[in-house]
């Protein structure tokens, strides 16, 4: 018995530790923070090279058929790193949504090019979870027209998956009566668009409105995933923190002497070492305790944004007039804790969902 | 993660919960209340029974009165889970049973193993933790209270006070200074002291909740047995960290606010305002939301803590997190009890329209947790310090040209 990660588990988070340590610097992130695509193509085909795309794919369909918590591992460790491609969107929510809600024949041919990284996909589910601009899509037959926002890493990928309540469809991105248009978020590490379709051509996962379960379950992923992204970028912040207060001298003393800020650090560590035991379990009940994962999916996406927060702001406010420049570049791993926070529910609607779950609350806030 | 929820776990959770359902209905221990006597007999039936069907002192060897089980981070998990969603009352904690007794079994003889570990455990052998001083709270190590040896006999003179349960214990574990010549943390060991030795002087002290559960003890002259010192002479402060961590897990121990989280759960969906139910309440029940949502990340902490002491894989700062974490949680649970009560939430001393569970006693109570056993401060500094390996404080004298520092 044991509760905490395997060998295996740590070996894989150790390997792309160091290749990100090599591969990523500071310089690289901020390099691609500069481009209007922030989606680093030599990073990513790197990042294939280790075979992390394929963690959640079914060796049937040529994936290594590893679990959310090796997922949820990787995704820690490239919060930590915040790494400027979208392995959400091409390695967890795309192939799920395809696994889930797809067809045989979609599967067999979909899921090994996703294995392969030969097709890479855009992802869209923020309109069936809270959807704020009142966007629909109206599916006919084989066309789609309506719009969909807060598309993951579509800009660069062949194809989108969309989400309307209860059905799930994809489209391709250089298909006529496709617009996409850019979302610039504060978060200068992904990419995030908007689409307009008129009368697009697409392909449904399964059938209208057989989707609802798939939805559920990919919503579970994402909160595990993002939360994991945040608790990576959090556990970098506060080691930078440590690290800050042994360095800098005030008083003829390291700051990390002076008692409030050894306080500070201590409550940092205090907050988020069971965030990790609470994601650790939540992936582990996603894979095999059904009926609790979707409370303690909520929950750890709540929990750890409110953590990794607190976890931003001490940092920041620990490197003084440093913290705020954009010279040390803190600001990044704030920005992208700060994204995580709202992406598909903030933590208000997160502990609204896991009341629902525990029928402590009407009405769930999802259109699925 | 191996957690392995096979077949055998579904079997042994129905069996916990049958337990519950039929032997926990049937109880009437109720747990201790602070300020409260002795564990009543009723209370010590019941944690006989729990002690028989492992769900107390489960891993504690046999020969020791214990069940003898091997630890098994499921079932453990699995007790917590239906004791707590059925809210059958758990088995007695008491500062020997949550401290004293993982002491001796960490570093105690075999002689005293033999005789204190099954009567503590029983719940009939009651102890007192004879720790601080009026002078030597946080700064424990500067004790004063003297032991000093004649013939087979430390006889022991100073004060202590916060003494819990003092007032009626058979026994005491406590701190004195033997050695005046050594460093501070050197000069100290942990004896076990007889409450009945002539000398003893008992002063309660009555406390923000109004019971008198802490005490005033004088000790002049009292004789200690040069036989009941745990560990070595010059050692005591050693083994009174070994107490302490235990102290602090236990102050820490997750269940309690699964446990609150139930409760305040519970008292939401009766408790109604102007007809609304307050669980209906979207601003309540966010509260109690984040709430569980830190009390489950210290659930799931504990079976991780609970797998590496298992699985011997070693402890380092997330070992020291738990009582700060749990301590405040607990608080905020209460107080949210007392919020969602309003006015009613204030009314005390078994006041009419006073509401079943006295959640404002709980609510004052959970300074307990926050001051004794080392205050959250002074958890911070453990954790920077131990945890994190950053400096300790500098030492300042004051004189009458003001703050010096001290180099040492
Ligand atoms: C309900 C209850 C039951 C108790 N039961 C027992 C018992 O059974 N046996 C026993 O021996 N003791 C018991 N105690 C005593 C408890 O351990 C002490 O109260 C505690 O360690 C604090 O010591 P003090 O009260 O002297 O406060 P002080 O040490 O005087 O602390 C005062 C304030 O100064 C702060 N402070 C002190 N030193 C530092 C520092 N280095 N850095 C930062 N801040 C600092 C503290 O955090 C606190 O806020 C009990 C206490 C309570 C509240």
């Amino acid at each position: 018995m044991r509760f905490g990660l395997s060998e295996e588990q740590t070996m894989l988070s150790d390997m792309l530790n160091k290749y990100l340590v090599a591969n990523l610097p500071l310089d690289v992130v901020r390099a691609s923070s500069e481009q209007t695509l922030h989606h680093n193509q030599e990073i990513w085909s790197g990042l294939l090279d280790q075979g992390i795309h394929s963690i959640l794919i079914p060796e049937d369909y040529g994936g290594a058929g590893l679990s959310m918590l090796h997922s949820e591992v990787v995704s820690e460790t490239l919060g930590k790193h915040i790494v400027p491609v979208s392995y959400l969107s091409n390695a967890v929510l795309s192939p799920l949504a395809i696994l889930y809600a797809g067809s045989e024949s979609q599967k067999e041919q979909l899921l090994p090019e996703l294995a392969s990284g030969s097709t890479s996909f855009g992802i869209a589910l923020t309109d069936v979870v809270a959807n704020r601009e009142n966007t629909k899509l109206e599916i006919n037959g084989n066309k789609v027209s309506g719009s969909a926002t807060f598309i993951m890493a579509g800009e660069n990928a062949d194809k989108l998956i969309l989400a309307a309540p209860g059905t799930l469809l994809i489209v391709d991105t250089k298909a006529a009566g496709v617009t996409m248009e850019r979302l610039n978020t504060v978060d200068k590490t992904r990419d995030f668009s908007a689409v307009t379709l008129k009368d697009a051509p697409c392909e449904l996962l399964g059938e209208i409105g057989s989707a609802d379960d798939a939805i559920e379950k990919l919503l579970n992923a994402a909160r595990i995933s993002i939360a994991a992204d945040s608790l990576g970028a959090a556990d970098a912040m506060f080691n930078q923190a440590l690290a800050y207060s042994r360095e800098r001298f005030q008083f003829d003393r390291p700051i990390g002497s002076f008692q409030s800020i050894k306080h500070i650090l201590a409550e940092m560590i205090t907050d988020l070492e069971p965030c990790r035991s609470l994601l650790w379990y939540a992936a582990y009940a996603y894979d095999e305790v059904e009926d609790e994962a979707k409370l303690v999916a909520c929950h750890a996406k709540a929990h750890i944004s409110e953590m990794a927060k607190h976890v931003g702001r001490a940092t920041t406010e620990l490197h003084g007039g440093m913290g705020f420049t954009d010279l040390l570049g803190l600001h990044f791993w704030f920005k992208r804790i700060e994204v995580n926070r709202q992406l598909l529910g903030g933590p208000e609607l997160q502990r609204h969902n896991a009341a629902v779950a525990q029928g402590w609350a009407p009405n769930a806030i999802t259109a699925a | 993660m191996e957690l392995n929820y096979g077949p055998e776990y579904d079997d042994f959770r129905a069996e916990v919960r049958h337990f519950c359902e039929t032997e926990g209905k049937k109880t009437k221990s109720g747990a201790l209340r602070m300020g409260e006597n002795r564990p009543s007999q009723a209370a010590i039936d019941w944690q006989g029974q729990l002690i028989e069907a492992g769900y107390t002192a489960r891993t504690i060897p046999k020969e020791y009165g214990g069940y003898g089980g091997t630890a098994d981070i499921v079932k453990s998990l699995i007790i917590q889970e239906e004791f707590v969603a059925s809210g059958t009352r758990s088995g007695i904690q008491n500062q020997g049973i949550s401290m004293l007794v993982p002491t001796l079994l960490e570093v105690g003889t075999e002689e005293q193993k033999l005789k204190y570990i099954k009567p503590t455990i029983n719940g009939e052998m009651i102890w007192a933790q004879g720790y601080s001083e009026p002078g030597s709270g946080s700064d424990l190590a500067s004790l004063k209270t003297k032991g000093v040896v004649e013939g087979d006999n430390f006889v022991i003179n100073g004060q202590k006070i916060w003494t819990s349960s003092a007032q009626y214990a058979d026994m005491c574990f406590i701190l004195v200074r033997t050695e005046p010549e050594a460093p501070k943390h050197h000069g100290i060991s942990y004896l076990l002291m007889d409450m009945k030795t002539t000398g003893i002087d008992i002063k309660p002290l009555v406390t923000m909740t109004g019971d008198a559960f802490f005490n005033e003890m004088f000790i002049s002259d009292v004789k200690v047995p040069v036989t009941s010192i745990v560990g070595q002479r010059g050692e005591g402060w050693r083994v009174a960290n070994v107490t302490l961590k235990y102290e602090r897990g236990m102050i820490g121990n997750p269940g309690m606010s699964a446990m609150g989280i139930r409760g305040v759960a519970d008292l939401m969906e009766e408790e109604t305002i102007s007809g609304i139910r307050a669980m209906d309440m979207p601003v309540y029940r966010d509260r109690l939301l984040k709430l569980q949502g830190r009390s489950l990340a210290n659930k799931y902490h504990g079976l991780r803590l609970l797998s590496n002491e298992i699985n011997k894989e070693g402890m380092g700062v997330e070992g020291l997190i738990v009582k700060l974490s749990a301590t405040y949680l607990s608080h905020e649970i209460y107080s949210l009890a007392v919020d969602v009560m309003g006015e009613f939430g204030t009314l005390y001393d078994g006041s009419a329209y006073q509401r079943q569970k006295d959640w404002m006693r709980q609510y004052l109570g959970s300074f307990m947790g926050i001051i004794g056993g080392g205050t959250s401060q002074i958890q911070k500094n453990v954790i920077s310090e131990r945890g994190l390996g950053l400096p300790r404080e500098p030492l300042v004298k004051l004189d009458q040209n003001g703050w010096e520092l001290i180099k040492k």
